[in-house]
């Protein structure tokens, strides 16, 4: 080791073998798709080599004897609060490469996660609280543009509703399974995904990276996205779903493109996005047709037209600085529904500098979108849906409290399937068989196993979110909405508060 | 079928289109058309549409299989990720023409503005083809992974200016521009390269332009007489080693 480059002997992780456990069965070194463990022929046993363990923990999980430790490297660096091992590490790499630092899933960087300084009310006396599991409780959700009055007129059968109304989607629980694109994940999740919003009565967003036709069946309860690569984009395509989605950007990776390397891209996913075998599906930046809400609103029609105004559609944005004032334009616009997606959204890759440093928290950016669409008399107009970060059924209710319709979750779906959060989706080599088309790998996801799991975790969130609308002595989630009162803050300061509009706790 | 389309606003001419369309009707002649926007939008099948006047933004978007003929002018966005079918335009276009398109033609006699045919692409026999008989803004086949443009800029109001703007085949990884004369080597992108066409590309210029010269009654052989020249990236994966694991 002693000749290898600067940056293998500043490796993260090492792997700890109990050599009285270890059997040598190698299951580990089949287990491994990035070549840590292997069999040394003179030695006659397994052994490993640290510098390639990116600390997925797969053999760990997988080993029979519980042999193995994967531990993270501590520094041996001296202690610097400003130049931390990840910036001197990064450093080492990029003088070796001269290459841009790529990373995938959310940024793991410590900024304030507002979720956390929130807290919920219950009901105390006053106003009795109502147990779940004995009455009825309204979970129910339907997305898209409303009505701002109603009118009825009366004929021989009866009152009848006058004012037309837009199409909305129905959802039985207020959660939907995110946009990850076929290809930066594989079909058995793309299945499971759409198995699991069929179950629950709920929707999965295709991602960007075409529908592939077998699963065409699962429409009613598909979101197809249009994006700006335009991949696997069609008529059949987008009267394939319930409701269409314009990305415009992602919370991950604000105002950058796609990028799916060629070495992701076999023989289904060529068929799907409709690219050649092997070379590289780039999405622009920006959608080249819109360069201003005007454009947006060209897009947003030219696809209710090819979709003969049957269906939903939505525009989904990243959180960033203004994004109020954009999200009012984009419902202006013409969208039915917005999704924001906040910077800790995940992705299959994204420049670390962009994914780390660009956007603000979704909370933030939900209070100060609410706000404002409610402000210019237009929060009827549109449903808001929001996405990056959500790690458990409070941090929904919490959302929905801010004046959320709904929460995308894509991150806990995949751990709901065994990902790790190793943050190398963008190798193709994914040992959890998630973000990988590897047939070997991808056979590790069964997708009726997977489909179980996630749509356990929809009814569980389900299950919670009904036991604190309970305690709040409320019995439908409509009551919720935008119900900023049932909100305390912690650790706040009082413009942190001023945005999220809610009062400190005590208070 | 004759529809006028006379003060009547884009989405009851579209939507009487497809009621038409559902009902069996093929064959449409559009008069007095002036602006409408999204005329034969996600429209699929053997449909013949004749325009009359100006048609408004992102036509035949999203369509596969219908032949549309306008003329007259076309405003921007014609052929918006259209999947296949033809369309015809006797004079000039706006911007992004053909965006994303991965099937089928559109043969424009004139001059078209910026960002035309940016991420074009190609799949198994889908293969979209883009003449421009006119001169071209900036942007000319940004991003294109696939397919071919034709630009000839024999047909155009712009006389002084060079064939196309700047940034041409800027990101290109795939595709082919094959430009009429010399290609403006200071217009064009990085990583791309131009050079002289060869049979196999002669073949695919020829067939196009004989559609082309049929449609509009140019002939053949004056297009042919001067050489044709291809920008091409250097690399399908323009990309591949920009990056280091962080
Ligand atoms: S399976 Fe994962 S944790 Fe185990 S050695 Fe390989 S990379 Fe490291
Ligand atoms: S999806 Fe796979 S590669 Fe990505 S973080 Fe999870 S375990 Fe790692």
């Amino acid at each position: 080791m002693a000749f290898a480059p600067i940056n293998k002997n500043y490796h993260d992780f090492f792997v700890v073998r109990d050599k009285d456990a270890c059997i040598n069965c190698q299951v580990c070194v089949r287990q491994c798709s990035y070549g840590v463990h292997y069999w040394d022929e003179a030695r006659q046993c397994v052994r490993h080599d640290n510098t390639k363990c990116i600390g997925c923990h797969r053999c760990e999980a997988y080993c029979p004897t519980q042999a193995l430790l994967i531990q993270e490297k501590p520094s041996n660096f001296k202690p610097n609060a400003l130049w931390r091992p990840v910036f001197i590490k990064n450093v080492y790499k990029q003088a070796d490469s001269g290459g841009v630092l790529l990373a995938g899933m959310g940024s793991p960087v410590d900024i304030p996660v507002y979720w956390d300084k929130l807290l919920l009310d219950a009901s105390q006396v006053t106003n009795p609280s109502i147990d779940p599991l004995r009455e009825p409780m309204e979970l129910r959700t339907y997305l898209g543009s409303k009505p701002t009055r109603l009118e009825f007129e009366t004929t021989p059968e009866g009152p009848r509703l006058k004012t037309p109304t837009k199409p909305n989607i129905k959802l039985n629980i207020p959660i939907m399974f995110s946009a990850m694109s076929f290809g930066s994940i594989n079909f058995n999740l793309h299945v499971a995904m759409a198995r699991a919003a069929t179950e629950v009565g709920t929707y999965y967003n295709t991602g960007e990276g075409g529908l592939h036709e077998s699963l065409y069946k699962y429409g009613p309860n598909t979101i197809v996205q249009v994006a700006s690569g335009r991949f696997g984009v069609h008529s059949d395509y987008l009267n394939a779903g319930a409701a269409i989605e314009i990305k415009i950007g992602q919370g991950a990776k604000p105002g950058i493109g796609g990028h799916l390397p060629g070495e992701k891209i076999n023989a289904m996913v060529s068929e799907t996005r409709m690219v050649p075998l092997g070379s590289d599906a780039i999405s622009p930046a920006p959608h080249h047709d819109i360069y201003s809400i005007e454009d947006l609103h060209q897009l947003i029609y030219a696809l209710k037209e090819a979709s003969d105004y049957k269906k939903p559609v939505s525009v989904k944005i990243a959180a960033v600085h203004n994004v109020a004032a954009i999200a009012s334009g984009v419902v202006r616009a013409g969208a039915d529904i917005v999704a924001i997606d906040g910077m800790r959204g995940g992705t299959g890759a994204a420049p670390a500098m962009i994914r780390d440093n660009v956007g603000i928290p979704i909370e933030l950016a939900l209070a100060s979108v609410d706000q404002r669409l409610r402000d210019e008399g237009i929060r009827n107009d549109a449903s808001v849906v929001v996405a990056g970060g959500t790690r458990c059924s409070a941090d929904v209710i919490k959302a929905i409290a801010l004046g959320a319709d709904a929460v995308y979750i894509a991150t806990a779906a995949l751990l709901a399937v065994g990902c790790t959060l190793c943050a190398r989706c963008y190798t193709g080599k994914c040992p959890w068989g998630i973000a990988t088309n590897d047939p070997y790998l991808a056979k590790r996801q069964n997708p009726d196993i997977a489909a179980k799991k996630m749509a356990n975790l929809m009814k569980a969130w389900a299950h919670e979110i009904e036991e604190m609308l309970g305690g709040m002595g409320l019995n439908s989630i409509e009551s919720l909405r935008g119900n900023r009162d049932k909100l305390r803050a912690v650790g706040l300061s009082q413009s942190e508060m001023d945005i999220l509009g809610v009062k400190p706790a005590g208070r | 079928m004759l529809l006028d389309a006379d003060n009547i606003y884009y989405r009851q001419l579209n939507k009487q289109i497809r009621e038409l369309v559902a009902q069996g009707e093929t064959e449409f002649e559009i008069i007095n058309v002036r602006g409408q926007r999204y005329i034969a939008d996600g429209l699929i099948g053997d449909l013949k549409f004749k325009v009359h006047g100006v048609p408004g933004q992102d036509m035949a978007a999203f369509m596969r299989g219908p032949t549309i003929r306008v003329e007259g002018n076309a405003q921007d966005g014609v052929g918006n990720t259209m999947d296949d079918g033809l369309v015809v335009i006797d004079g000039m276009a706006g911007d992004v023409v053909g965006y994303a398109m991965r099937g089928g033609k559109v043969l424009i006699k004139g001059d078209v503005g910026y960002r035309v045919g940016i991420h074009m692409k190609a799949y198994k026999e889908k293969f979209p083809v883009l003449v421009v008989g006119g001169k071209a803004g900036d942007f000319l086949g940004e991003y294109m992974a696939g397919g071919a443009i034709i630009l000839l800029g024999m047909f155009t109001g712009k006389p002084d200016a060079p064939i196309c703007g700047r940034s041409l085949g800027t990101g290109m990884h795939g595709g082919v521009i094959y430009v009429r004369g010399e290609v403006p080597v200071e217009q064009l992108g990085p990583h791309l390269k131009t050079e002289a066409v060869d049979e196999e590309d002669m073949k695919l210029i020829t067939a196009n332009l004989k559609q082309f010269c049929d449609e509009f009654g140019v002939d053949l052989n004056t297009v042919l007489a001067e050489p044709f020249q291809r920008v091409k990236p250097f690399s399908h994966r323009p990309y591949g080693n920009l990056y280091v694991a962080c």
